[in-house]
C-alpha cells in the first residue's frame, strides 16, 4: 500500500472520530446551557451502552436494523441518490413479513422464517422501486417521493393493524382479534421467529448475524463487481457513465429496490427477531438515523458497520442517560444532528482541528443537483 | 414554456370561478342538501382550505426565495419546527402580558428563530460548503431533537390570534366569510405573496437574487456579491418559514406538539415546484394541497364513506407525488440551483 493511500484512509477515519468528538462537545455545551449536567449525562450515556453484560446486549440490538438502513442509504449515495425513505421502506418490510408471519400456521420454520424475511424485503424493495421508477420515467426527484412515501407508508402500516373506530370503521386485516382495542397484529408464529442467539434476558437474535453478512456482501458487490462498478460510475458521473454504455435509467431502478429491500429486511428483521408483532408505535426512526450512519461510515459498508455500532450505544445508553441524570434522552437527536452536520462538511473539521487535505481527491457525494431531470 | 404557463393560468383561473360558483350555489340554494356537494363546497370545507394552505404558502415562498438565488432548501420542514418551538416558549413565558403583545411577541421570535435557522443552513451550504441536501436534513434533525429535547410538557399557551373582519368586505355573502374574516397571520401571507412577486420581478433585488440563481458567474461579473444575496434570501426564506411555525402554534392549534409541522415543510417544497417557482403559482399549488386536507377532513366528519380513515389521510402526500411526477418535466428549476459558488481566484 502506497504512503498516500495509506493518508487517504487515515483522513477518511479521523474525520468522523473527530466529528463524533465535536459532536459530544457540543452537545455538552447545549446540556449545561440548560442547565443539565454533561458529566453525569455521559456517564450514564456510557453506562447504559457499555456497562454491562445487559448493556452491551442492548447496544448489539439497537446497532442491527441500523447497519442495514445505514447500508440502505449508504448505497443509494453510490449511484448519487438520496434515499430519505430507509423509514416507509423499513416500515412497509415490517408489515410484509408480519402479513406472513401470522399466518401459514403449521409450516417448518426452515421456509416459514425465509419466506416472512422475502417478504419483508419484497416490500421494501417495492417501496423503493417507485421513487426510483418515478425518477427516471417522470424526472420526480427521489427525495420528495420517499418522503412522501414516508407517510403514506405510517399511514398504511397504521390501518393494517388498526382496530377499527367506535363508529363502527372495519378494522385492519393484521389487527389482533383478541387486543381489544389496542391497535396491533398478533404474535407471529414461533415457526416464523429468528432464533435466540444469546436467549432472555439479553435477547440478542440471529439478525445480527444476518445485518454482518450483509453488509459483507454488500462491501463485495459494490466494489468487486460490475454491477458496483457501473453504481459507482453513476453516481460520480452520470453523464459519463452514459457515454460509457451504461444503463444509467437501470441502474438508478435497480439501486433505489436494492437500498429499498436492505430497509426492508432491517423492519422484517426488527419484528421477526425481536418484537414478534408490529403495532403503530414501532415507528420508522432507525430509516432516518440510517442517513447519519451512511455518512458517518462514508458510504462504504465497513464503515457503515462501525457507524451503526456508534449510533446503536448511543441509542442503548439514552434511556439509562434519561434515568441516572435526569438529562431528557431527545439530547440523543441533538447529538446525532452535530455529527450528521460534522461529517458531511469535512471542511468545518479540517478548519478546527487544522488537518489538511491529502493531495488527491478523496471521493465526495454530491446530490444537490436541482429538482430537475 | 410560455404557452404552457398561459394554459396553467387558464386552467386556475377557471377553476377559480368554477369554486367560487359552486360555494355560492350549494351555501345560498337548497343544493346544499346534498351531503357530497357539501363535503365539496361548504363554507367549512374552503375555510379550512385556507387555513390549510397558509403554512405551505409561507413555506413554499422560503422555498422560493432560497432556491431562486441557489440554495436548495429541504430544511424548510425544520425551520418551520424552530419556528413553531419558538414561539411557544415565546407566547408561554409572556402569558401574563396582555394577549396581543404576547402573542406578536412571539411572532417576533418565531421570525427570529426561523431567520437564525436559514443563517445556519447559508453558512453551512456556502461557507463550508456542505451538500445542501444534507445540511437541509440536519436542521431537520436538530430542530426535531432541541425541541423535543426543550419542551416542557406542562406549559400551556394561554390565547392565540382570532379573526378580524374586514369591514365591507366580509359582509359579502360566502366569499366574505371565508377570505374576509380570518386572523391576521393568513392575511399576512396572502400580501405577502403579492410581496415577493413583486419584489422578484420588479425590483432591483429580485433581478439581482434572479440572476444568482440562473448564472452567478455572469452575476458575479457585474459586480452581484453572489454569495451575500445567497446569505440575505436564506435568512429571509428562514424568516418565513419561522412564521409559519409561529402560525401553526399562534393562530392555527394555540399549543406545540413534538412534530407537529408533519410533513407541510416538505409538501411546501412539492408546491413551490408545481408552482414553478413563482409566488402565485405556488400560492395556487398550495391551495390545491391545502384543498386535499380540507377534502380529508370534510369526509371523515361528513361521515358519507367507508373507506378506512387512514386511506383518506394518504390524499394529500398521494397527489404531492402524483404533482411532483407530472409537472417536473413542465416546469424549469433555477439554473444555478444547488451549486456552490467560488470566484475565480477561490477556485485556483
Amino acid at each position: 500500500m502506497s504512503l498516500s493511500s495509506l493518508r487517504r484512509i487515515g483522513y477518511m477515519v479521523l474525520i468522523p472520530i473527530l466529528a463524533v468528538f465535536s459532536a459530544l462537545l457540543l452537545g455538552a455545551i447545549v446540556m449545561w446551557m440548560f442547565g443539565d449536567d454533561p458529566l453525569a449525562a455521559y456517564r450514564g450515556l456510557w453506562t447504559g451502552a457499555f456497562g454491562s453484560a445487559r448493556a452491551w446486549s442492548t447496544t448489539i440490538r439497537k446497532m442491527t436494523p441500523l447497519i442495514l438502513t445505514g447500508l440502505s442509504v449508504a448505497v443509494a449515495f453510490k449511484a448519487g441518490l438520496f434515499n430519505i425513505g430507509a423509514s416507509g421502506q423499513f416500515l412497509v418490510g415490517s408489515v410484509c413479513s408480519v402479513a406472513v408471519g401470522v399466518n401459514f400456521e403449521g409450516l417448518p420454520a426452515f421456509i416459514h422464517l425465509p419466506l416472512a424475511l422475502l417478504a419483508g424485503v419484497a416490500g421494501g424493495v417495492l417501496w423503493g422501486f417507485i421513487p426510483g421508477a418515478l425518477k427516471v420515467f417522470t424526472g420526480a426527484h427521489e427525495v420528495i417521493v420517499t418522503i412522501m412515501l414516508n407517510y403514506v407508508a405510517s399511514l398504511f402500516a397504521a390501518w393494517t393493524v388498526y382496530a377499527g373506530g367506535t363508529q363502527g370503521q372495519t378494522p385492519g386485516p393484521l389487527w389482533d382479534r383478541t387486543a381489544g382495542a389496542i391497535s396491533r397484529t398478533p404474535e407471529v408464529f414461533e415457526s416464523a421467529r429468528l432464533p435466540w442467539i444469546v436467549p432472555e434476558p439479553y435477547r440478542i437474535h440471529w439478525g445480527v448475524a444476518i445485518a454482518l453478512l450483509v453488509a459483507l456482501i454488500m462491501w463485495w458487490i459494490i466494489f468487486k463487481t460490475t454491477l458496483g462498478f457501473s453504481t459507482r460510475t453513476v453516481g460520480a458521473n452520470s453523464k459519463a457513465a452514459r457515454y460509457a454504455g451504461i444503463n444509467v435509467r437501470w441502474i438508478t431502478i435497480l439501486t433505489m429496490m436494492i437500498a429499498g429491500g436492505l430497509a426492508g429486511l432491517a423492519g422484517a428483521i426488527e419484528t421477526l427477531g425481536l418484537n414478534h408483532r408490529f403495532a403503530p408505535e414501532f415507528t420508522g426512526g432507525v430509516g432516518f438515523q440510517g442517513i447519519t450512519v451512511a455518512l458517518l461510515g462514508q458510504t462504504n459498508p465497513i464503515g457503515v458497520v462501525l457507524a451503526a455500532f456508534l449510533l446503536g450505544a448511543l441509542e442503548a445508553g439514552a434511556a439509562r442517560m434519561q434515568f441516572d441524570s435526569g438529562v431528557a434522552a431527545d439530547i440523543i437527536q441533538v447529538i446525532q444532528a452535530l455529527v450528521l452536520a460534522f461529517v458531511a462538511a469535512p471542511l468545518i473539521i479540517r478548519q478546527i482541528y487544522r488537518i489538511r487535505k491529502p493531495s488527491d481527491q478523496v471521493e465526495t457525494t454530491v446530490f444537490s443537483s436541482g429538482w430537475g431531470r | 414554456m410560455q404557452r404552457t404557463l398561459r394554459v396553467t393560468s387558464y386552467i386556475a383561473i377557471a377553476l377559480v370561478v368554477f369554486f367560487v360558483v359552486m360555494a355560492f350555489l350549494v351555501n345560498l340554494t337548497p343544493l346544499g342538501e346534498n351531503r357530497w356537494l357539501r363535503v365539496f363546497f361548504s363554507v367549512s370545507a374552503l375555510n379550512f382550505t385556507l387555513r390549510a394552505s397558509v403554512p405551505l404558502i409561507l413555506g413554499a415562498l422560503c422555498g422560493i426565495l432560497c432556491e431562486r438565488t441557489g440554495i436548495i432548501n429541504i430544511g424548510i420542514e425544520g425551520m418551520m419546527l424552530a419556528g413553531a418551538f419558538a414561539a411557544f416558549v415565546a407566547k408561554t413565558s409572556t402569558n401574563h402580558w396582555p394577549l396581543m403583545s404576547s402573542l406578536l411577541f412571539g411572532v417576533a421570535i418565531a421570525l427570529l428563530v426561523g431567520g437564525l435557522m436559514g443563517l445556519l443552513h447559508a453558512i453551512f451550504s456556502i461557507r463550508y460548503r456542505m451538500d445542501q441536501i444534507i445540511s437541509g436534513t440536519v436542521l431537520i434533525i436538530l430542530a426535531g431533537g432541541i425541541s423535543a429535547y426543550l419542551f416542557d410538557r406542562n406549559a400551556v399557551a394561554q390565547g392565540k390570534f382570532g379573526a378580524i373582519a374586514i369591514p365591507g368586505l366580509s359582509q359579502i355573502p360566502v366569499l366574505g366569510e371565508v377570505l374576509f374574516t380570518n386572523p391576521p397571520l393568513t392575511y399576512t401571507a396572502l400580501i405577502l405573496v403579492v410581496v415577493i412577486h413583486v419584489g422578484l420581478f420588479y425590483t432591483r433585488w429580485g433581478l439581482r437574487s434572479r440572476a444568482c440563481g440562473e448564472h452567478p458567474r455572469a452575476a458575479d461579473t457585474v459586480g452581484i456579491n453572489v454569495n451575500r444575496f445567497r446569505y440575505l434570501n436564506t435568512v429571509l426564506g428562514g424568516m418565513l418559514a419561522g412564521l409559519a411555525g409561529g402560525f401553526l402554534v399562534l393562530e392555527a392549534v394555540g399549543q406545540f406538539q413534538e412534530g407537529m409541522t408533519a410533513g407541510r415543510g416538505f409538501i411546501s417544497l412539492a408546491a413551490m415546484i408545481f408552482g414553478n417557482w413563482m409566488p402565485f403559482g405556488a400560492m395556487g399549488a398550495a391551495l390545491l394541497f391545502g384543498y386535499t386536507q380540507a377534502l380529508q377532513n370534510e369526509l371523515l366528519l361528513a361521515g358519507v364513506t367507508t373507506v378506512p380513515r387512514q386511506f383518506v389521510s394518504m390524499i394529500p402526500y398521494v397527489v404531492t407525488i402524483v404533482a411532483v411526477s407530472g409537472f417536473v418535466g413542465r416546469v424549469r428549476p433555477p439554473a444555478a440551483e444547488g451549486k456552490v459558488y467560488e470566484t475565480e481566484s477561490e477556485s485556483e
